[in-house]
């Protein structure tokens, strides 16, 4: 269940993000725009109503766009952590029942906390009884307590098992084996991370103090109203251009982790994916392969413009379709299994 | 089960918690407010400056620089622990087949974990008044990960696993 759970939440947050960042990122960082550039004509005209009013428009758009990155986030690392909880149930000494229900519950609250999150822009604070927690808020953060709840009773289930309880039935380990997917799954996925944390690291030092303080730059000149024909529209621009530079080096940074810990999770679960070795190796080349340029191509999407944006869309698209195959390989392993136990009897 | 696989998974599993708590008490107490203010102190710069009170205005802006500065750390503690939580646990699984002797293994998993505590930690200490020591932490703690990550890449690659 936490298997087949863990890759569905995964590939549905993939699939979520790609829609997204088609049809709304780049609309919602130009409408960004045009609302800044609103707030400093008001500045201009002396009109602080008009100010306001650009700036809920401002929030919204803000609002819209987090909660969408968010749910995409959220529903992909509830479904690393429903993959990690199946890969651990042979150290948890808990019994099969108990596991079974905490599964259900784990699955659940992966799925209403993204649900959740992507509704607070839709539901807003409409019969809230906090002035600033609206209903779908509550959603997601009770879905939140579900899974911290979930996951303690693992620990402890796991503690137990340290301290050599046994309970119930116990799943086999994980075959080990050194078949080449295993070990270009294994090896290119911490490859890939290593690739992610030396370029937070480049970021964080090169980067980060750089573009907080070109920000508040950029703002002043704002404020400042600068003269002439282009006056508004050169720090306004230059806004965009500083929000889509951090964009892309946080996104390139973060998705080339995420896809290095999916890889060395779907390198566990070979051993169970039901198809010929020639097919296995397909979806292994393609995974890595979208896995790589997807972030390559989101940095390079400031040189290369749409262009880049749409090679990267192909790169997440790749690797939600190995993810697929894959996963059917798990249930052609499964009915596989089925059909055994039928012949047995 | 080996002792490296033992503290990455249990100190993982710590660290995950961890990292959970601390963000549900953000999103609760903290998060919500803090948005508030942000957008409320940038909103208010540009209001101030349609008013022409330049003061008022230069005031909100640098409030407006505080409160992100603050907002964006607190929120990479929370991913970052998560994610390293995750990474140790994915790690603690695999481990055995880092073809080194268990001793350096173990050495490495302690390398990892450190850095994990660490590295956020010296996030978060950058936003109370400690930048210097915030951000001596956060380099060593992310030194401490890489190197741990490239060892174990080494160890993934090397013959005689298993």
């Amino acid at each position: 269940m936490l298997l087949f759970g863990g890759i569905a939440l995964v590939a549905a947050g993939m699939l979520f993000g790609d829609i997204f960042a088609v049809f709304v990122l780049h609309q919602n960082g130009g409408q960004t725009g045009q609302a800044l550039l609103a707030a400093a004509r008001a500045v201009a005209a002396q009109d602080p109503s008009a100010v306001n009013i650009a700036f809920a428009h401002l929030g919204n758009l803000l609002e819209d766009r987090g909660t969408k990155v968010d749910a995409h986030v959220h529903m992909i690392d509830a479904g690393y952590l429903a993959l990690l909880l199946a890969l651990m149930q042979p150290y948890v000494a808990l019994s099969a029942p108990n596991k079974k229900l905490l599964a259900k519950i784990f699955l659940t609250g992966g799925l209403l906390l993204p649900v959740g999150i992507f509704l607070i822009h839709y539901v807003g604070l409409a019969y809230a009884f906090l002035p600033v927690i609206g209903w779908a808020s509550v959603l997601a953060d009770s879905a939140g307590v579900l899974l911290i709840v979930v996951l303690l009773v693992e620990g402890w289930g796991f503690w137990n098992y340290l301290r050599g309880r046994r309970a119930g039935p116990v799943e086999p380990e994980l075959p080990k084996d050194r078949t080449w997917e295993r070990r270009t799954l294994l090896s290119g996925g911490t490859v890939l991370i290593l690739m992610g944390f030396v370029f937070g690291a480049w970021y964080a030092g090169a980067n980060l103090y750089e573009h907080e303080n070109r920000e508040i730059v950029i703002l002043k000149d704002l404020l400042d109203q600068p003269a002439g024909a282009d006056g508004l529209a050169d720090p306004v621009n230059a806004y965009g251009r500083l929000q889509a530079e951090k964009a892309v080096q946080i996104a390139a940074h973060s998705h080339i982790i995420e896809f290095g810990l999916l890889a060395i999770l779907l390198s566990f679960i070979q051993p169970y994916v039901f198809l010929t070795e020639r097919w296995k190796r397909i979806w292994v080349k393609v995974l890595l392969a979208g896995s790589v340029i997807l972030p390559v191509f989101v940095l390079l999407e400031l040189k290369l413009g749409l262009l880049a944006g749409g090679i990267a869309d192909v790169g997440g698209l790749m690797v939600v379709v190995a993810l697929v195959g894959m996963l059917v390989g798990v249930v052609r392993h499964t009915g596989s299994l089925d059909a055994e136990a039928r012949g047995a009897r | 089960m080996s002792r490296s696989r033992k503290l990455l998974i249990l100190g993982g599993t710590v660290l995950a918690v961890l990292g959970m708590l601390y963000g549900l008490h953000y999103a609760v107490f903290v998060e919500h407010q803090t948005l508030d203010r942000m957008g409320g102190s940038l909103a208010g710069a540009f209001a101030h400056a349609a008013e022409r009170r330049g003061d008022d205005s230069q005031l909100a802006l640098t409030a407006y620089r505080e409160t992100k500065y603050d907002y964006v750390r607190q929120v990479d503690l929370h991913s970052h622990w998560i994610g390293l939580a995750m990474l140790l646990i994915v790690l603690g699984i695999v481990f055995d087949e880092v073809a080194f002797a268990e001793r350096a293994r173990f050495a490495i998993a302690l390398a990892m974990l450190a850095g994990s505590i660490v590295f956020p930690l010296g996030v978060i200490l950058q936003t109370v008044h400690k930048a210097p020591l915030g951000s001596v932490l956060a380099i060593a703690g992310s030194v401490l990960v890489i190197a741990a990550l490239g060892a174990t890449a080494v160890g993934f690659m090397r013959e005689g696993a298993i």
